[in-house]
């Protein structure tokens, strides 16, 4: 869940102090130059480059590729058929949900070494770590319901019934508030976190996959991948208020399948992974009018950006690679290999960022 | 519209237990907490017409006794889950009629007027029942006629399909053979009326799609037992001019398993048997198959077949229009289900919807070998205006089907 583990990214000042001082004092490129910069600055324990995780739902593996390279520097074995994964705030753990063995994994990202499993329920597809840091909300695809792990305690909060193949997690910025979408009963669940219920249900296009937040938390995104359209819902009154519809010449209109959605922090774009389109939609956040497609690799699945959000990563399920794109030209720069069927990707926060503000949301 | 939930606390599928002939599923959600005021439940009936089956000749699991009902129970079932997040429900009344009996019977006592049949039964009982009076205003959704024939000259207003036909069917195959360039057939047909319907779908699509019939031969295994015979016995129907393929047209499964590697030429068999076109398959795995497959297989204790997929398909659409349109009405849900407009999702990565010209469900259609799933239809390059789907059955211009096309 790309966009989430950005959501949960964003909430630590210290990130975005990193960003915006090495934005002013170096030229907007390198990330790894960056995050040297925020090593000399004391904010990083060791100076090291940017670090792209992706899963890969055939091979049982999760390759790394160097955020300054470009290329895939090792990868390591994890559980069966693994999809979403994320990485706790310091960056220092990786969680994966590995749907086929029914867990998910929490995983040291240095070395690949499993620590331990986390009670899931039943195959985990994508889940969202709070803002606090150790709530982590997981769909459960096959028994209709989404748990709520506490990472720290390793004990299941709340098992909760939500539709049929619940698939896309997200959490407020606020963390007062879970969202899954159910892939069969088309539908967004709202939970309400202090609580842990389900409160409400929005109906959305058919085959909800995937929902993010916008960074005000005033907006939730959700793609249906066969309905071909993404909802955007107003979080308050919890209504559709603008459906986006996508078009590319010469492709078949149902071959336009919006999955991943990832935006960015100032609210000026929204990126859209469509599927066997092989194409990122660009969408202005603001007129919800699709500004640009990219083209990608195969069956595009998932999206993730770097913390300062100047590229773009997305998995390519048939092609089994990785695009990377440029975000200020919006154009793709790079593709590199990886395993078979690529599906979740997450961009590892800096290691060795400073203990992150107390008092977050639960 | 505002369903709250507690945790843990989804109501069972309350089922009472089969009875012979008579079943009746309804579903009944047990500690639902809040729920708003709940319309009437949205009545559902599956009926079927039982068919004398063949013995396997290869010890094949044998066609199942629920073919079909499993998928609709499993559609309730769905339908339901989905319904209760917007105080929606829906009930399944399921019938099955032996060979010989009487399906109109059954049908008459399904009760006043019912509005939603899901109907499993051959070509012929389509028909009688579609043109009963007293089923003026019913929906008929066919789970169990391939036949194209209902899609075409016989089409019926409210009748339609979500099995797809022998014509979609022959054309998702076609289609591959020709992307292969495989379009030298030899065709070889058993003796019964089904086997003769598919051979004609066959050389219908081969003209459609540029592929040639060069010899086409008769085998009928009565009287020989064709699993001690079938190394001789498939040489001489099976030589002939230069081809690239054999297709077999065997529906009942009486011979083509055993011409599988026996043919005189070393060339692949296709057709009702060998490579197969089918709406569903145990291989099928993408778009979220596997989740349906799992599902299905924890409520019947078997895989998935095409009928199954049709009767599953046939009620989640009924149970999709409701939600869609929030409400339970039938005259509502029957208005949207005939509609354009109306969409719905069956796991197999596209929108699928109804044709408006014969009620055919449009829908891609998998080939498959009992291994994999060879390849999905329509095959890339097969292109349409509207929807790429339409390149399988008969399109608009040349349907001779005139029933949903009324004035206004």
């Amino acid at each position: 869940m790309p966009g989430l583990s950005e959501a949960g990214l964003m909430r630590v000042p210290s990130a975005d102090a990193v960003t915006e001082s090495g934005t002013r004092l170096m030229n907007r490129a390198a990330t790894a130059r960056l995050l040297l910069c925020a090593g000399l600055l004391g904010l990083a324990g060791s100076a090291k480059s940017q670090e792209i995780f992706v899963s890969n739902e055939r091979d049982n593996t999760v390759s790394v590729i160097d955020g300054a390279t470009l290329e895939v520097t090792r990868s390591f074995p994890v559980g069966r058929r693994p999809r979403g994964l994320t990485f706790s705030r310091d960056g220092r753990t990786l969680y994966v949900c590995a749907s086929d063995s029914d867990a998910v994994q929490v995983i040291d990202p240095d070395t690949g070494a499993l620590r331990h499993n986390l009670p899931s329920g039943e195959d985990p597809e994508q889940f969202a770590l709070a803002p606090d840091d150790r709530t982590l909300f997981i769909a459960n695809e096959e028994n209709a319901t989404t748990t709520v792990v506490d990472a720290q305690t390793r004990k299941v909060l709340a098992q909760i019934d939500v539709g049929i193949e619940p698939e896309g997690m997200a959490v407020s910025p606020d963390g007062k508030t879970a969202v899954t979408t159910s892939e069969t009963t088309n539908m967004v669940h709202w939970i309400d976190v202090p609580t842990l219920t389900a409160t409400d249900a929005t109906p959305v296009g058919q085959r909800p996959r995937a929902a993010a937040f916008s960074a005000d938390g005033r907006m939730l995104w959700a793609s249906s991948e066969i309905g071909g359209t993404v909802a955007v819902i107003d979080a308050a009154t919890r209504k559709v208020v603008e459906t986006i519809e996508f078009a590319v010449k010469g492709i078949a209109a149902d071959r336009l399948q919006p999955v991943g959605i990832t935006l960015t922090r100032d609210g000026r774009f929204a990126f859209v992974a469509l599927g066997p389109s092989d194409r990122v939609a660009v969408i202005d956040a603001k007129t919800y009018k699709v500004v640009n497609y990219i083209l990608v690799g195969r069956r595009v699945w998932q999206l993730a950006m770097t913390p300062d959000e100047s590229r773009l990563f997305t998995t390519n399920g048939v092609s089994g690679d990785v695009t990377v794109i440029d975000v200020a030209t919006q154009r793709p720069i790079r593709s590199v290999k990886v395993g078979r069927f690529p599906w979740g990707v997450a961009v590892r926060p800096a290691s060795g960022t400073p203990e992150r503000s107390a008092g977050a949301a639960p | 519209m505002l369903a709250r939930l507690g945790t843990r606390q989804g109501g069972p599928l309350r089922v009472t237990p089969p009875r012979r002939r008579t079943r009746r599923v309804g579903l009944i959600l047990l500690g639902l907490l809040a729920l708003p005021a709940q319309a009437e439940p949205l009545a559902i009936h599956y009926l079927e017409r039982r068919i004398e089956r063949p013995t396997p000749l290869n010890n094949e699991d044998p066609i199942p006794d629920d073919e079909g009902l499993k998928g609709a129970e499993l559609g309730l079932k769905d339908s339901n889950a989905t319904g209760r997040f917007v105080a929606l429900n829906f009930t399944l009344d399921s019938r099955v009629v032996e060979p010989g009996e009487d399906l109109r019977a059954a049908f008459r006592a399904l009760g006043e007027r019912p509005r939603f049949v899901v109907l499993n039964a051959p070509a012929e009982d389509v028909l009688a029942l579609a043109d009963m009076p007293e089923a003026k205003g019913t929906v008929f959704l066919n789970v169990g006629a391939p036949d194209s024939r209902l899609r075409e000259a016989d089409c019926r207003p409210r009748l339609l399909h979500v099995l797809p036909s022998r014509a979609m069917l022959a054309d998702a195959l076609v289609q591959f053979l020709a992307y292969k360039r495989w379009t030298r057939i030899l065709l070889l047909s058993g003796p019964a009326p089904a086997d003769a319907l598919y051979a004609e779908a066959l050389k219908t699509s081969a003209k459609k799609f540029g592929a040639r019939i060069v010899a086409e031969s008769r085998f009928d295994p009565q009287g020989g037992d064709t699993r001690d015979t079938a190394l001789r016995e498939f040489v001489l129907p099976t030589r002939g001019p230069e081809h690239d393929v054999v297709a077999v047209a065997d529906e009942a499964g009486a011979f083509g398993a055993n011409l599988v590697y026996n043919t005189a030429a070393a060339r692949p068999v296709i057709g009702t048997q060998g490579l197969t076109p089918a709406a569903w398959g145990r291989p099928v795995e993408a778009w979220a198959a596997v989740q349906l497959q799992s599902r299905f297989r924890r409520l019947a204790g078997r895989a998935m077949r095409p009928i199954d997929y049709a009767g599953w398909m046939a009620v989640h659409a009924l149970g999709e229009a409701a939600v869609q349109a929030r409400s339970t009405d039938s005259d509502t849900v029957a208005a949207l289900v005939l509609s354009p407009r109306f969409e719905v999702g069956g796991f197999k990565g596209r929108p699928l919807s109804f044709r408006a010209w014969d009620g055919q469900l449009r829908q891609p259609v998998f080939l498959l070998w009992p291994g994999a799933v060879t390849a999905t239809a329509p095959i890339e390059g097969f292109l349409h205006h509207r929807t790429e789907l339409d390149t399988l059955g008969p399109d608009e211009p040349e349907s001779a089907c005139r029933a949903f096309r009324k004035p206004g």
